[in-house]
C-alpha cells in the first residue's frame, strides 16, 4: 500500500440529500492513527479471536508496521481453541483466520483433527451460518497446510442447499425456518459459495454458477443510494448483536462478490458508478468511532482496491479531493486537487480539468474548460490562478478527470464530474464613508463628518429627537464589485428609554467570506430627547451592586425613651430640709429628758478605748460614704470593712469594762447607760461583770 | 341613750390616755430616749413617704431604700428595748450593752445594704 505523503483534511460527510457535492477524503494518516487507537490490546491481548482477527487485518490494509505484539497471548489462545474438542465451529473459524495472519504453531494432526470436525459439522448443518463457518474454516486450512485433504466431494448437493436458502431479490434468509432475508446474509451465502466452488472435488455444473450471477446482478439492482452518488446495502433488520446496519452488510456483500469472482474465470458485469458510489459510501464514513466499524471499513476499502486484480472488467474506484476548500482571493492560493485510490494509492497518469463554476444557489454556470497543472513532487493537481471571473463568495467548482490512456477509462470508475463546494475569500475594502447629522429625510445635512475606516475615528456629534442620523459607506471586493456584507450592525441602542445623553456609536462589519472583517468605536453622540411620556417603557432597573451590602447603611434615629418627670427641684430642697426636722426634735427630746451626756471616762486607758469606739463606728461609716460616693468600689474593699469592724470589735470589749466600772462608781444606774459610751461586743462579755445587772 | 354613750366613751378615753400618761412617766429614762428614737426613725419615715406621694415614685429603689433604712432602724430599736427592759422576764440575763452591741452592728449591716440600694 503506498502512503500518502501528507495530511489531508479530513472532510466530513454531508448528510443532507439536498447537497450535491461533498467531499470524499481516501484513507489518510489519520485512519492510520485512530486505528491505533481503536485496536488497543488490553492485558496483551485483543480479546476474543475474532476481535484479535480484525485488529490484525486492519494493521495490515492499513501498513501499520508498528502494531502491538500480541503473537505470543493471542498464538496461545488459538491453539488451545483448535486443540480443544468442545469449540464451537463458529470458534474454530476465527482460531483458523488468526493462525492463517499469525502463522501460529500447528502440526498437521491437529489440522487432520479440525479438518475431520469441520467436515462432521458440514454434513449436519442445516443454517446459513453453519454452511458459512465450516466452508470458511476448510478454506483456510487447505490455505494454511497442503498436507490435510480438505476437497468435497459432495460438493453439488451442498450447493444446492446453500442455493435453497436464497430469495428472487437476491438476498438470502439464514434458515429455512426464517422468513427473513438481508443483505449480509446475502454477503455470507456468497462468501461459503465461492468457497464451496474452490473446494470441490469436482467440477460445479456451471449452470448454477450461471444462477449465482444472477442473483449478484440482482442484489445490486436492490442497492440504495444517496443523491450524492454513494450507494450502499440497506439492513432492515438488527440482530441481537446490535452490529448489523448498512456498514456491516455492504461490507459482507463486497467481501462476497469479491470471493466470488477470485473463484470464477467469468465476468461479472458489474456497473463501475456503482462500485464508485459503494467506495463512497465507505469513505463518507470517515473515520469511525469503533473498532468494528474500522474493521468494516477497512476491510471493504481493501476489496475495492483490489477489485482490479479479481475482476476481468471491474473498475477501481477513483478519488478526487481537495486538501483546503477554502481559498483566499488576496492572498493568492492556489487551487490543489489530489486524485487517488480509496486506500491512498496512486492513480494512473491523468488530468484533472476544472470544468465549471457554479455559484451557490444560482443555477448559472460558468464554463471554464481550464486545465490543472501535475505537480509529481506532492502527486498534487494545481491551478495557479483562480478563474477571472471568481470573486469572493461561495462556489460549486465541477471537475473532470481525463486519462492520458484512453484505455485506463475502462479498468477506473471516476464517476464523470465531481462537484466540489469551496469557499473563496478576500480583503474587502471600504471607502467614502461619512456620518451624517440630517434635520429630515431630505434636508440638509446639518453636521458632515468623514470617517477613515476601518482605522481609528472620534467623532463628536450632538441630535435632537427630530433629526435623523445617517451612515454611509461603499464596500468593494478585490475584483471590484460591489459587495454586500451579511450583516452590518450599527451600533445604537433602539429603544433609549427616553434617557438623554451621551451616547457611544460603533459599527461592525462582517461576512464568512471577509477576511478584513472589523468593530470599530466610531465616536459618540449627544441626544437630547425629550421627557418621556407616561406609557413609555421605562429603562431597566440598574443592578444592584452586590457589594453595597458591606457599606455603611442608613442612619438610624432613636427614639429615646423620654426621661421621667423629675420633680422641681424646690420641692426635693424643701423636703430634704424636711427630713431633717425630726433629728433636731430627736436631739430635743433628749436634751428634755436629761440624757446624761456627760460620762466620758478620764482616766488614761478608759479614754483610749472609748475614742477608739467612737473612731471605728466613724471609720465604718466613713468607708460608707466613700462606697456611696464611688470613690472606692464595694466589692473589692469588703475585706477592708470587715478588718476594720473586727478590730473595733476587739478592742470594744475592754471599753465596756472600764465604763461599767465607772458607772458602778458613781451609781448613777439610770443614766449611766449611754448610747454613746456602749461598746460592739462581737466577744461575749464575761459574766461577772454583768451579773450585777 | 347615744349622748350618754358618747359620753362614757370619752370619758373613758380621757381616763385611759390619762392612766396611760402616768404609767409612761414612771418608765425608766433609757426606755423613753429609745422611744423617741423609734418616733424619729417613723416620722422620717412618713415624711419620706408624703414627698414619694407627691413627686412620684421614681427611682423606686431610692424610695425603698430610704423607708426601709428608717423603718429597720425603728425596728431594731424596738428590739433593743424589748431586751433592755428590766421588767422582761425572757431576757433576764442578757447584758443591756450586749442588746445595745447587737443594735450597733445590725444597723450597720442594714446601713451598709441601704447604702448599696440607694443608687
Amino acid at each position: 500500500m503506498a502512503r500518502n505523503l501528507g495530511f489531508l483534511v479530513l472532510a466530513l460527510l454531508v448528510l443532507a440529500s439536498s447537497c450535491e457535492s461533498t467531499i470524499f477524503n481516501p484513507v489518510s494518516e489519520s485512519h492510520r492513527s485512530a486505528a491505533l487507537e481503536l485496536f488497543t490490546p488490553t492485558d496483551g491481548s485483543f480479546g476474543s479471536l475474532e476481535e484479535t482477527y480484525e485488529a490484525l487485518k486492519t494493521f495490515e490494509v492499513l501498513g501499520i508496521e508498528k502494531k502491538p505484539d500480541i503473537r505470543t497471548s493471542a498464538c496461545a489462545s488459538v491453539v488451545d481453541t483448535l486443540l480443544s474438542t468442545s469449540t464451537a465451529v463458529k470458534d474454530l473459524f476465527h482460531a483458523l483466520r488468526v493462525n492463517g495472519m499469525l502463522k501460529c504453531e500447528l502440526n498437521d494432526e491437529a489440522f487432520a483433527g479440525i479438518e475431520s470436525r469441520l467436515k462432521d459439522s458440514l454434513n449436519n448443518a442445516n443454517s446459513l451460518l453453519d454452511f458459512y463457518y465450516s466452508i470458511g474454516g476448510l478454506v483456510l486450512i487447505k490455505d494454511q497446510t497442503s498436507a490435510v485433504d480438505v476437497l468435497l466431494t459432495d460438493a453439488d448437493k451442498i450447493f444446492r442447499s446453500i442455493k435453497a436458502l436464497s430469495q428472487s431479490d437476491g438476498r438470502w434468509r439464514l434458515n429455512s425456518n426464517n422468513p427473513e432475508s438481508s443483505n449480509d446474509a446475502a454477503g455470507k451465502a456468497l462468501e461459503a459459495l465461492a468457497g464451496v466452488i474452490s473446494l470441490a472435488s469436482s467440477e460445479i455444473d456451471q449452470s448454477l454458477i450461471a444462477t449465482l450471477k444472477n442473483d449478484i446482478a440482482k442484489l445490486f439492482d436492490g442497492v440504495a443510494r444517496y443523491d450524492d452518488g454513494t450507494c450502499y446495502f440497506d439492513e432492515k433488520l438488527v440482530d441481537a448483536r446490535g452490529h448489523q446496519g448498512p456498514l456491516s452488510a455492504s461490507t459482507s456483500v463486497v467481501r462476497g462478490i469479491t470471493a466470488f469472482a477470485e473463484v470464477t474465470t467469468e465476468s461479472l458485469n458489474l456497473p463501475g458508478e456503482k462500485i464508485l458510489g459503494l467506495a463512497k459510501f465507505f469513505l463518507g464514513i470517515g473515520i469511525p468511532g469503533s473498532a468494528k466499524d474500522m474493521y468494516y471499513q477497512i476491510d471493504a476499502l481493501a476489496c475495492l482496491e483490489n477489485i482490479r486484480q479479481v475482476f476481468t472488467l471491474g473498475s477501481i474506484p477513483l478519488i478526487l479531493s481537495l486538501p483546503a476548500t477554502v481559498l483566499s482571493v488576496t492572498k493568492k492560493d492556489q487551487l490543489k486537487v489530489r486524485v487517488s485510490t480509496v486506500l491512498g494509492s496512486s492513480a494512473p497518469p491523468l488530468t484533472v480539468k476544472l470544468m465549471q463554476t457554479f455559484i451557490s444557489g444560482s443555477k448559472d454556470a460558468s464554463i471554464i474548460d481550464q486545465k490543472l497543472n501535475f505537480d509529481p513532487d506532492n502527486a498534487v493537481h494545481v491551478l495557479e490562478t483562480l478563474p477571472t471571473n471568481v470573486d469572493v463568495g461561495n462556489y460549486i467548482f465541477s471537475f473532470e478527470i481525463v486519462f492520458d490512456d484512453p484505455e485506463q477509462k475502462k479498468n477506473y470508475a471516476t464517476g464523470g464530474r465531481t462537484k466540489v463546494p469551496i469557499h473563496v475569500t478576500g480583503a474587502i475594502t471600504i471607502d467614502s464613508a461619512e456620518i451624517s447629522i440630517l434635520d429630515s429625510d431630505i434636508g440638509s445635512p446639518e453636521t458632515q463628518k468623514k470617517l477613515d475606516l476601518p482605522g481609528e475615528n472620534a467623532v463628536a456629534l450632538s441630535a435632537n429627537h427630530l433629526q435623523k442620523l445617517k451612515l454611509s459607506f461603499r464596500l468593494t471586493t478585490p475584483s471590484g464589485h460591489a459587495f454586500k456584507p451579511h450583516q452590518d450592525f450599527l451600533g445604537l441602542v433602539e429603544k433609549f428609554y427616553y434617557l438623554s445623553g451621551k451616547y457611544d456609536i460603533q459599527l461592525t462589519v462582517g461576512d464568512s467570506v471577509m477576511e478584513n472583517s472589523f468593530l470599530q468605536p466610531l465616536g459618540h453622540i449627544e441626544l437630547d430627547l425629550p421627557d418621556a411620556p407616561e406609557k413609555a417603557a421605562r429603562p431597566p432597573p440598574q443592578p444592584v451592586d452586590p457589594y453595597s451590602r458591606y457599606g455603611p447603611k442608613a442612619e438610624i434615629t432613636h427614639i429615646f425613651r423620654s426621661p421621667e418627670k423629675r420633680p422641681p427641684r424646690e420641692l426635693s430642697l424643701a423636703f430634704l430640709g424636711l427630713v431633717f426636722l425630726p433629728l433636731f426634735g430627736f436631739l430635743a427630746g433628749l436634751f428634755y429628758l436629761r440624757a446624761n451626756l456627760k460620762n466620758l471616762p478620764k482616766s488614761t486607758v478608759p479614754a483610749t478605748f472609748a475614742i477608739l469606739f467612737h473612731l471605728g463606728i466613724a471609720a465604718v461609716l466613713a468607708l460608707y460614704a466613700l462606697f456611696w460616693f464611688k470613690l472606692v468600689h464595694l466589692t473589692s474593699n469588703l475585706y477592708f470593712l470587715l478588718a476594720v469592724g473586727s478590730i473595733h470589735n476587739i478592742e470594744g470589749t475592754w471599753l465596756i469594762g472600764n465604763v461599767l466600772d465607772v458607772c458602778r462608781a458613781k451609781d448613777t444606774i439610770p443614766s449611766c447607760i449611754h448610747i454613746g459610751q456602749v461598746e460592739i461586743c462581737v466577744i461575749s462579755i464575761p459574766i461577772s461583770r454583768v451579773s450585777s445587772r | 341613750m347615744g349622748r350618754s354613750t358618747t359620753t362614757t366613751t370619752t370619758k373613758d378615753a380621757q381616763a385611759l390616755f390619762h392612766s396611760l400618761r402616768t404609767a409612761y412617766v414612771a418608765t425608766p429614762t433609757n426606755l423613753k430616749i429609745i422611744d423617741l428614737y423609734i418616733v424619729f426613725a417613723i416620722v422620717t419615715a412618713l415624711i419620706q413617704g408624703v414627698y414619694m406621694a407627691l413627686v412620684g415614685s421614681f427611682p423606686f429603689n431610692s424610695f425603698l431604700s430610704g423607708v426601709l433604712s428608717c423603718v429597720g432602724t425603728a425596728v431594731l430599736a424596738v428590739c433593743l428595748r424589748i431586751q433592755v427592759n428590766k421588767e422582761n422576764k425572757e431576757f433576764k440575763d442578757l447584758p443591756p450593752e450586749r442588746a445595745f452591741a447587737d443594735f450597733v452592728l445590725c444597723n450597720l449591716v442594714l446601713h451598709l445594704v441601704i447604702m448599696n440600694f440607694l443608687g
